[in-house]
């Protein structure tokens, strides 16, 4: 039988996540948000409760967790607020793991502690100005120097979560590195330190959502680094990354169903206190429907992350459940906030409430870390179309 | 050193707390119960000399079976271990019962300094620090906004309306804290399952070597005979400005001899 309970560690990192949320993150985000500026204060907490550290063995600082500990980490503060939430996915599945799964002993004791206590943020670039999707397309290159046994990279990086702060200490970049016997591109990964002369990180996007989270476009102009900076095997860049990203729908499927009954809770707390012709708006059963098709999306959404995390545990593979997960959860968080919106009325539409940051954050979950058309083309590929 | 922390388990002072109409006593069977908030502080206290003076800390509990939970929750922080006092006769008992039994469990315990809360949200008398200390002949720091450990000399700020007075004494010693003194950490992960396998003795009266004829309703002080809801609030007045509304704020406020 399938039980989708809970143990009593996860339930208890659950609530005690959900008190940060509601004590530390919800009274201040909102003005963080505005300002577009990064909540280095909240970093600074998460990092000192080891939630940069939950998936990570204790050798190299992390709390000995497993990966659904993260995913209810990452819902239960994307129930208050989505820029924290992709901190944390990002600086963890996108930065730390590809360096814990893939690293040598070396690059795990030099990078790993300072990631895993959040003293640093670790990125990982993939997708260029030209290439998101089809990011094997990539026009970043690099060359071994054998003279200086340096890598010299060339390229550009764009939309870059965790990027650019004052606290990010490495981007590990995809880049050609040569052609494969059969004739395609070979593609490896290098870690760049922040500060490498060549390395440019340009200010910050105008986003529509995300605004308290950091995203940059990067450009390599002979940007030069040890050889024995590349990650894993040379050649295996786009394996590893296909990797990544499957562990990585997962979590953003988390976080989606974080943002989905975060619109739960705004709105039946809205439909409660506000009137019109002369009932509570809860009392209308329009009201009523809507919010309890949003309940059903945010648990059936939940369960189906639960499943897709619970097998990445067991050691299975995960391509297929983690498209459905992401694909299913992503699309109950857009249909959520733009109900939850609707619900709030002209109040929806003014920042002052969180939902009005609900609905601005959700529809990047649609797009980043694989689109809907993608989840939708591995799912079909994974029914042998 | 070895600091033995008290905590208490509470009714969530943020939802509805009632008492039960059967026997007058706090409801805690219904209720959704939490660490008493300041005891929470007196955690993070204890926690943080021991990262300075390293040491031992112990939390002590007195409560029914369900305190586990909270015990947990508090082990997760960090303590090293805890000792729950748990006993059917121990229900109903009152403040001076209480100190009894607390006081019974830290004098098998050896501690060289005893932190508590400086009140609880439940019962809030403010006394369970005085009546320990007198009971084990030991000084009380009471009310503390800050606490510097040096050799065998606490001294703490104890807070009042004021402002703030200095206050010193050896250990052991008992100090109880008010939401001033830290910020309470909120536990790792690492830090809830190592909780998990933390020592958490149980203790019964007879282990303490306490009668049961001196606590719960047989050994009470004083008991609640009678309770009821406090009176929904009423109405504000309405003070209508027609030109003489401060006249009419003034004679209401001097009528309720406000002013
Ligand atoms: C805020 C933010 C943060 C990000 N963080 C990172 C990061 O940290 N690291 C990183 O590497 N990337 C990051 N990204 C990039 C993100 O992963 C890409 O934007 C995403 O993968 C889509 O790529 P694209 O923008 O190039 O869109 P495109 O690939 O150009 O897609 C455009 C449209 O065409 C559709 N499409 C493309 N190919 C097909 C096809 N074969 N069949 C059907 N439809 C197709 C897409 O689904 C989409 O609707 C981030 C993006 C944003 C906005
Ligand atoms: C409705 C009601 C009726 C009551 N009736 C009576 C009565 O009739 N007669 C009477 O004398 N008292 C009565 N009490 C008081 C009750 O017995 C006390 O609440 C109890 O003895 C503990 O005192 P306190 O929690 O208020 O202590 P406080 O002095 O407010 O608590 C200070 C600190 O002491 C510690 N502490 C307190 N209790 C414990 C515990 N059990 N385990 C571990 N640490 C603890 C905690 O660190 C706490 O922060 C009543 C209380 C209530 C709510």
């Amino acid at each position: 039988m399938p039980d989708f309970r809970l143990n009593d560690e996860h339930e208890a990192l659950r609530q005690t996540v959900r008190e940060f949320a509601v004590d530390v993150v919800a009274p201040v985000i909102g003005d963080y948000y505005e300002r577009h500026a990064f909540p280095y204060e909240i970093v600074r907490q998460m990092g000192k409760m080891g939630l940069f550290g939950l998936p990570f063995a204790e050798e190299y600082g992390g709390m000995g967790g497993d990966y659904l500990a993260l995913c209810l980490t990452l819902e239960e503060l994307a129930r208050v607020d989505s820029s924290v939430a992709i901190t944390l996915e990002a600086a963890i599945s996108l930065g730390a793991m590809p360096i814990y799964r893939f690293g040598t002993e070396e690059q795990k004791r030099e990078w790993l502690p300072k990631l895993t206590s959040g003293e640093n943020l670790a990125a990982f670039g993939l997708t260029e100005p030209g290439f998101g999707s089809d990011a094997g397309g990539t026009a970043t290159r690099a060359y071994l120097d054998e003279s200086t046994n340096e890598w010299v990279i060339n390229g550009s990086k764009a939309f870059i979560t965790n990027s650019g702060t004052d606290i990010t200490a490495l981007v590990t970049v995809t880049a050609v590195t040569g052609e494969t016997p059969d004739g395609r591109k070979e593609i490896s990964a290098i870690i760049v330190p922040s500060g490498t002369p060549g390395f440019t990180v340009a200010p910050g996007y105008s986003k529509v959502g995300w605004c308290a989270s950091d995203t940059h476009e990067l450009t390599f102009d002979d940007v030069r680094v040890p050889a024995g900076n590349l990650l894993g095997q040379r050649g295996r860049g786009f394996a590893q990354f296909l990797r990544t990203l499957d562990e990585g729908r997962v979590a953003i499927a988390a976080l989606s169903v974080g943002l989905a009954q975060g619109c739960v809770d705004e709105s039946v707390k809205y439909a409660k206190q506000r009137h019109a012709f002369g009932h509570p708006i809860g009392d209308f059963q329009a009201i009523q429907f809507k919010i309890a098709d949003m309940e059903m999306r945010a648990h059936t959404a939940r369960l189906a992350y639960y499943d897709a995390a619970s097998r990445l545990v067991a050691g299975e593979n995960v391509k297929r459940a983690a498209a459905i997960t992401k694909l299913y959860a992503s699309e109950a968080a857009v249909a959520n906030a733009r109900e939850a919106t609707q619900i709030h009325g002209g109040y929806g539409f003014m920042n002052e409430f969180p939902v009005g940051r609900f609905w601005r954050d959700s529809k990047i979950l649609e797009i980043g870390e694989g689109t809907s058309e993608v989840q939708r083309m591995i799912i079909a590929r994974e029914l042998g179309m | 050193m070895k600091i033995v922390v008290l905590v208490k388990q509470v009714p969530d002072s943020g939802a509805e707390r009632n008492l039960r109409s059967d026997d007058n006593t706090v409801d805690r069977g219904s209720a959704n119960n939490v660490i008493n908030e300041m005891d929470e502080y007196a955690i993070e206290e204890a926690l943080s000399i021991q990262e300075k003076h390293g040491g031992e800390v112990v939390v002590l509990t007195m409560g029914p079976s369900g305190a586990t939970e909270s015990i947990r929750k508090a082990l997760s922080m960090g303590p090293d271990s805890a000792v729950h006092v748990a006993d059917d006769a121990l229900h109903g008992s009152c403040a001076v019962a209480t100190s009894k039994v607390l006081a019974a469990a830290i004098g098998q315990l050896d501690a060289d300094l005893i932190i508590c809360g400086a009140e609880s949200t439940d019962g809030r008398v403010q006394v369970m620090p005085h009546m320990i200390a007198e009971r084990l002949g030991i000084a009380a720091l009471t009310g503390a906004r800050k606490l510097t450990v040096d050799g065998s000399t606490l001294t703490i700020e104890r807070q009042t309306e004021e402002g703030y007075e200095v206050v010193t004494a050896s250990t052991p010693a008992v100090v109880s804290v008010w939401d001033t003194i830290n910020e309470p950490r909120y536990p790792s992960f690492k830090g809830i399952m190592a909780a998990k396998k933390k020592p958490l003795e149980t203790k019964s009266l007879a282990d303490l070597g306490v009668d049961a004829s001196e606590v719960g309703f047989d050994g009470a002080t004083s008991t609640v005979v009678e309770h009821s809801k406090r009176p929904p609030r009423q109405a504000g007045n309405k003070v209508a400005d027609s030109g003489d509304g401060g006249v009419q704020l003034v004679q209401y406020l001097s009528s309720e001899k406000f002013v």
